[in-house]
C-alpha cells in the first residue's frame, strides 16, 4: 500500500504534537492550538496561493515583499491619508491583483523562468515599500482593535482569532477552488505539461496570468492580516516568508516540479513549522534558529521522498513520467 | 550594423559599466580621484572593486553552476557559515586553522548541493533551498546568536589590507579568476561544463562525465561563496549570522545574468561575470554618492533584471528580428 504524501506529513504533525504533549502536558489545549493558527494565519494564507502557483510548476519569490509592501500600504493610507481601511483594504488588493497579473504575463509572454520574474517582482515590492516609509507605523484605527479584540472562546480557554478564522476560510476557500472546479484541474494540467495542456485546448497563458494574480492577491490579504496582527506597517516585515511558504507547501506533499500536491497538506505544512516554534518557545532554553534547521530537516526528507517514490514510479511503469520536466 | 554591433559578445556589457560609471562622475565630481594613503589606494573606483569582491567571488561560483543549468541558493547562507567559523576559530588558532576550517565548510556545503542535485537528481533550485532555509540556522548555532568579533590581525588584513596599495580582497578575486579561468579555460573543463548544461543527456551519451562535472561546479561554488564570507566578516571584523550575505546570492545570479550567460546554462563567461558583479556595484555605490535613500537601490535592481531579462529572451529576439526584417 501506498501512503500518499499528505498522509506523511499529518502522521508527522500528529507524532510531533504528541510529542510535544508528552514533554509538555500543558501542550495539549485548545490555547495552544488556537494560537498556533493565529500565529500562522499570515503564512497560511500565503502558502494556498504558493500552492497553486507550485502545482502549476512555477514558483513566486515576491510574496514576502508583497506583505512588506502591503502592511506598508495599508498604514499610511489609514494613518497618513484617513482612508477607510475598508477601502484602503479594496485598494490594495486590487493593486496586488495588477502587480501578480504583470508577472504572469511576463513570465508567459517572454516566456522567462517564473523564478527570475518574480524575483524582480521581489526586489520591486520591497524597494516599493522602502520608497513609502523605512519606518514602524503603528496602526490605531478603530477597526482595528474591534478585530483584534474578536475571537470565539473554545472549551479550556482557547481563543480562535479572527484572523485565524480568515486563514482557515482562505484555506476551506482554496481547497475548493483547487480540487473541485475547472480552474484547479487546468493548474493540476499546467503543472503536468505545459505543452500537452496547450495542445489540449487550455488557455495557458491567461491560466498563467491568473494563477500569479491569485498568489499575489492571497499575499496581499496576508499582509492585511498581518497588520491586524502587528497593529502596525513595517517595510522590513516578512521577509523570508517567501520561503516559509514554499518550505510549507513542499512539507504539505506538493511536488516541487508541479502537478500533485494538495492545499491541506499546505496547511498541516504550515502547522508542522508552527508547532516547531511552540515547542522552542515552551521549552525555553533552545534558540529560534533551530526552527530554521528544523525546518531544513524536513524540507530535505520530503524533498527525497518525493524523489524516492518518483523513481519508484518511472522504474515501474512504462511511461516515462519524469524525464520531460528535467 | 546596431546588431551586429550588439552581437559582439561582451560590448554591451562593458558600454554598459562605462555608461554607469560616466552617471557617477556626473553624480559626484570626485569619482575617478585616487589618493594614496597608508599604502593603501583610496577612492570611489577602488571602493567600487572592493565593495564589488563578495559578490564577484560568488559570481565566479555561480556562473559555473548556472552554466550547467543550475542555480545555487544558498551561497548567501554559506558565506554567513563561513564567516562565523573563520570568526570564532580566528583568535584562538590563528588564520590557518580558521582559513582552512571555513573554507573547509564552504566545501561540503557545495558537496551536500552537488551530491542532491547530482546523485539524488532533485532539482537546483529546490536542492539549494534546503541550505538557504537551514544554512543560516546552522551560523547561528555556531556564533550561538551572537555578533561574534575578533582581533586577529591577519584576518582583519584579509578584509582591510593591502598588496602593493590594492586592497586585498581585490587582490583575492583576481586571484580567484585567474585560477578559475585557468583551470575552466585552460582545459576543455569548461567545454564539458558548457555541454552539460547544454544537454545533460545528450553530453552523458558521449561520454562525458557529467555527474562529476556537476558536482564539481557546486563544490566550487561553495568554495567561493566561503571564500565571500571569510572576506565579508574579515571586513567588518566579526560575524553576524543572521546579515552576512543576506540577499546576495541574488546580486551573484544577478551579475552572473547580466553578464550574458544564459540561465538555461549551455555557455558562460567569468570575465564578463565579474563585469556584472561590478556594474551591480557601480550602481550601488552611484545611488550611495547620489543622496538618494539607498531603498531606490532595489528599484534600480528591478528594472534591470527586467531590462536584461527581456534581451536574453528567444520570443524578444524574435519580435526585434522580426521588426528589423519589416523595415527592410
Amino acid at each position: 500500500m501506498r501512503l500518499p504524501p499528505v498522509a506523511i506529513t499529518a502522521i508527522v504533525f500528529v507524532v510531533g504534537f504528541a510529542l510535544c504533549t508528552v514533554q509538555f502536558p500543558n501542550f495539549a489545549s485548545t490555547r495552544v492550538a488556537a494560537n498556533l493558527l493565529t500565529d500562522n494565519a499570515f503564512l497560511g494564507i500565503v502558502a494556498v496561493g504558493m500552492t497553486f502557483v507550485i502545482i502549476s510548476g512555477g514558483i513566486d519569490l515576491s510574496v514576502g515583499s508583497v506583505i512588506g509592501f502591503t502592511t506598508v500600504f495599508v498604514a499610511l493610507a489609514i494613518e497618513r491619508l484617513g482612508v477607510p481601511p475598508l477601502v484602503a483594504f479594496a485598494a490594495i488588493l486590487l493593486l496586488c491583483a495588477a502587480f501578480g497579473a504583470a508577472m504572469g504575463a511576463i513570465i508567459h509572454v517572454f516566456d522567462m523562468p517564473p523564478f527570475i520574474v518574480t524575483l524582480a517582482g521581489m526586489f520591486l515590492a520591497r524597494g516599493a515599500s522602502f520608497l513609502m516609509s523605512t519606518e514602524s507605523t503603528p496602526i490605531t484605527a478603530p477597526l482595528y482593535s474591534t478585530v483584534s479584540d474578536f475571537a470565539l472562546r473554545l472549551p479550556g480557554g482557547g481563543r480562535l482569532t479572527a484572523i485565524a478564522l480568515i486563514m482557515l476560510a482562505v484555506v476551506a476557500a482554496g481547497a475548493v477552488l483547487l480540487h473541485f472546479t475547472r480552474f484547479g484541474a487546468n493548474v493540476y494540467a499546467l503543472g503536468g505539461s505545459r505543452a500537452t495542456t496547450a495542445l489540449m485546448g487550455i488557455p495557458v497563458g491567461s491560466m498563467t496570468v491568473r494563477i500569479y494574480m491569485l498568489s499575489s492577491v492571497l499575499a496581499g490579504l496576508a499582509g492585511i492580516v498581518f497588520s491586524f496582527y502587528t497593529a502596525a506597517g513595517y517595510s522590513l516585515s516578512a521577509v523570508g516568508v517567501e520561503l516559509d511558504s514554499i518550505a510549507a507547501v513542499v512539507i504539505g506533499g506538493t511536488l516541487l516540479t508541479g502537478g500533485q500536491g494538495s492545499v491541506v497538506g499546505t496547511l498541516l505544512g504550515v502547522l508542522i513549522q508552527g508547532l516547531t516554534q511552540t515547542y522552542i518557545n515552551f521549552d525555553g532554553t533552545l534558540s529560534s534558529w533551530w526552527t530554521k534547521i528544523v525546518t531544513g530537516i524536513l524540507l530535505f526528507a520530503f524533498i527525497a521522498l518525493q524523489q524516492a517514490m518518483l523513481g519508484i514510479a518511472r522504474r515501474a511503469g512504462p511511461r516515462k513520467a519524469g524525464v520531460l520536466k528535467s | 550594423m546596431m546588431q551586429r554591433l550588439l552581437q559582439t559578445r561582451g560590448l554591451a556589457q562593458i558600454i554598459a559599466l562605462l555608461a554607469i560609471l560616466a552617471i557617477d562622475r556626473a553624480v559626484s565630481p570626485q569619482f575617478f580621484d585616487l589618493r594614496m594613503q597608508d599604502g593603501r589606494l583610496f577612492g570611489s573606483l577602488i571602493d567600487v572593486l572592493n565593495r564589488g569582491a563578495p559578490v564577484a567571488l560568488l559570481a565566479l561560483g555561480m556562473v559555473l553552476v548556472i552554466a550547467t543549468r543550475g542555480i545555487d541558493l544558498s551561497v548567501g547562507a554559506v558565506m554567513a557559515i563561513s564567516g562565523a567559523i573563520a570568526a570564532s576559530l580566528a583568535d584562538t588558532y590563528g588564520l590557518p586553522v580558521a582559513l582552512a576550517a571555513a573554507l573547509g565548510a564552504g566545501l561540503l556545503c557545495g558537496l551536500w548541493n552537488g551530491f542532491l542535485v547530482a546523485v539524488l537528481g532533485i532539482q537546483p533550485i529546490v536542492a539549494t533551498l534546503i541550505l538557504m532555509v537551514a544554512g543560516r540556522g546552522v551560523a547561528q548555532l555556531i556564533t550561538e546568536g551572537r555578533i561574534v568579533t575578533f582581533t586577529a590581525p591577519d584576518l582583519v588584513w584579509l578584509g582591510n589590507g593591502a598588496v602593493l596599495g590594492v586592497p586585498t580582497p581585490v587582490v583575492v578575486v583576481i586571484g580567484m579568476l585567474i585560477i578559475t579561468g585557468a583551470v575552466v579555460r585552460g582545459s576543455a573543463l569548461g567545454l564539458l561544463i558548457e555541454a552539460t548544461g547544454g544537454n545533460a543527456r545528450a553530453s552523458e551519451l558521449a561520454g562525458i562525465g557529467t555527474r562529476a562535472m556537476i558536482l564539481a561546479v557546486y563544490v566550487w561554488c561553495g568554495l567561493c561563496a566561503a571564500l565571500a564570507g571569510v572576506i565579508a566578516a574579515a571586513d567588518i571584523m566579526g560575524a553576524d549570522a543572521n546579515n552576512a550575505g543576506l540577499w546576495l546570492e541574488l546580486d551573484a545570479i544577478l551579475a552572473v545574468v547580466i553578464g550574458g550567460t544564459s540561465l538555461f546554462g549551455g555557455r558562460f563567461s567569468l570575465a564578463l561575470a565579474m563585469v556584472g558583479a561590478l556594474i551591480i556595484q557601480a550602481m550601488n555605490t552611484g545611488i550611495l554618492l547620489s543622496g538618494y535613500p539607498p531603498e531606490f537601490n532595489l528599484l534600480v535592481k528591478a528594472a534591470v533584471v527586467l531590462v536584461v531579462l527581456l534581451l536574453q529572451s528567444p520570443r524578444f529576439a524574435n519580435a526585434g528580428a522580426v521588426l528589423g526584417r519589416a523595415r527592410q
